[in-house]
């Protein structure tokens, strides 16, 4: 449920440092990167999601829109996480 | 393209391939194998190209009231580590060891190296790292400064320096020299000083009859994650390049970059603006050999057979 997978991806926002806001506050579609995100923050969030959730972006998905929102996350990784597998 | 037009003199470069062009520069006397890739001595006439490319630079750049600055092709530790390289090259990166034992350890340094085992695990850090772009050195000295003055800050540097790209296509070295003006400022000034830099890139490419063209470009970052740095960079176009066939024509080489770097250098070693914001920065860098091939590619391996026109924007002289 793409709920539950922004759960992961707040989670793992929050524990980044990355953001210049509270993750509490950053709605599923806010620009994570007018928020202080920057492309080695965006590779940070990579890893910590691939080692959290056990998956891999392939190459097609490293790129700045993929990282662009919570949204945009979860609908990468909901492609990327067979459907039993979801958290 | 290069197709078609073949060196015009001096028996020319007409190389189909990254060897046959490093066996033509060596056959030339312009490059001198050491037995490491892409490492090499350089003969007479190519060093006195190097020269007057630098030379070519400086009147290009004689108006531009830049502050020269000048290093020793080294950085400290600590300049290094906070500039960021770690972050995007950790495999491009040389750091410099030295002996750090005592009588016994030298022993069995000499041991190790006589009976053909490793001997560099008694090497310790000396502090030292090769630089790896002839700019770093200078962030910290404006930093040290204070604000920018209202006009911002420009210096011109070159250095000796150093990637970790063992090749043997012989515009990839591992050492080499580099030319560099670095534009401090506000971001309209440093985005002018890009722009006015492409313009005279084009300037030079006429100049030197090369088959040049301008491209978006990125950097070569490190591991998957490089991979959305670099899209990043491209998506952002924070990086220029001019490209000229020379080892491979299918894979042109980069002569000349132009990189907006946004606050990151300004962050890193605190660079403020004369209102007291984070700096932005810029430069434009050099491949003095990579430009120097490029000629002896395009124009034959003899620079004295080089047409007139060529040879008068080398040396100086009115067209």
């Amino acid at each position: 449920m793409p709920m539950e997978l922004d759960e992961e991806i707040r989670a793992v926002l929050a524990g980044s440092g990355r953001l210049a806001v509270d993750v509490a506050a950053v709605d599923r579609d806010d620009d994570l990167f007018a928020l202080g995100l920057d492309s080695h923050g965006a590779v940070e969030l990579m890893v910590a999601l691939e080692e959290r959730l056990g998956v891999e972006f392939p190459d097609r998905l490293l790129t700045r829109a993929t990282f662009r929102s919570i949204a945009a996350l979860a609908a990468a990784l909901a492609e990327l996480l067979p459907v039993g597998a979801r958290p | 393209m290069g197709e078609g037009r073949e060196a015009t003199g001096g028996g020319g470069a007409a190389a189909a391939s990254a060897s046959d062009l490093l066996e033509a520069l060596v056959d030339a006397g312009h490059l001198i194998p050491t037995g490491t890739p892409g490492l090499y001595g350089r003969g007479a006439a190519f060093d006195a190209l190097l020269d007057r490319l630098e030379a070519l630079f400086d009147r290009l750049t004689a108006d531009d009231r830049a502050e020269r600055l000048r290093f020793p092709p080294a950085i400290g530790r600590a300049l290094f580590e906070r500039s960021g390289y770690l972050d995007s090259f950790p495999h491009l990166a040389g750091t410099v060891h030295a002996f750090d034992g005592d009588e016994r350890g030298h022993r069995e340094l000499l041991a190790a190296l006589r009976a053909g085992r490793d001997w560099t695990g008694r090497q310790a850090p000396t502090g030292l790292v090769l630089t790896p772009a002839a700019c770093y050195p200078v962030y910290p000295i404006f930093a040290a400064r204070g604000p920018l003055p209202a006009t911002g800050g420009i210096a011109d540097v070159a250095s000796w320096c150093f990637r970790h790209e063992p090749s043997t296509e012989p515009t990839r070295l591992q050492l080499f020299r580099m030319r560099e003006q670095v534009r401090l400022g506000r971001p309209e000034q440093v985005l002018d000083f890009r722009q006015r830099w492409i313009e005279r890139a084009r300037q030079l490419v006429d100049m030197l009859d090369l088959p040049a063209r301008l491209e978006l470009a990125h950097d070569p970052f490190f591991g998957r994650g490089g991979q959305i740095m670099a899209a990043s960079q491209r998506d952002q176009r924070l990086k220029f390049e001019l490209v000229v066939p020379i080892a491979d024509p299918q894979r042109p080489t980069a002569c000349m970059s132009f990189n907006y770097h946004q606050d990151h250098f300004a962050r890193s070693f605190g660079i403020r603006d004369f209102e007291g914001a984070p700096a932005h920065t810029a430069c434009v860098g050099f491949g003095v050999e990579r430009l120097a091939m490029a000629l002896l590619r395009h124009h034959g391996l003899d620079p004295t057979c080089w047409p007139a026109r060529i040879r008068a924007a080398l040396e100086g002289a009115s067209p």
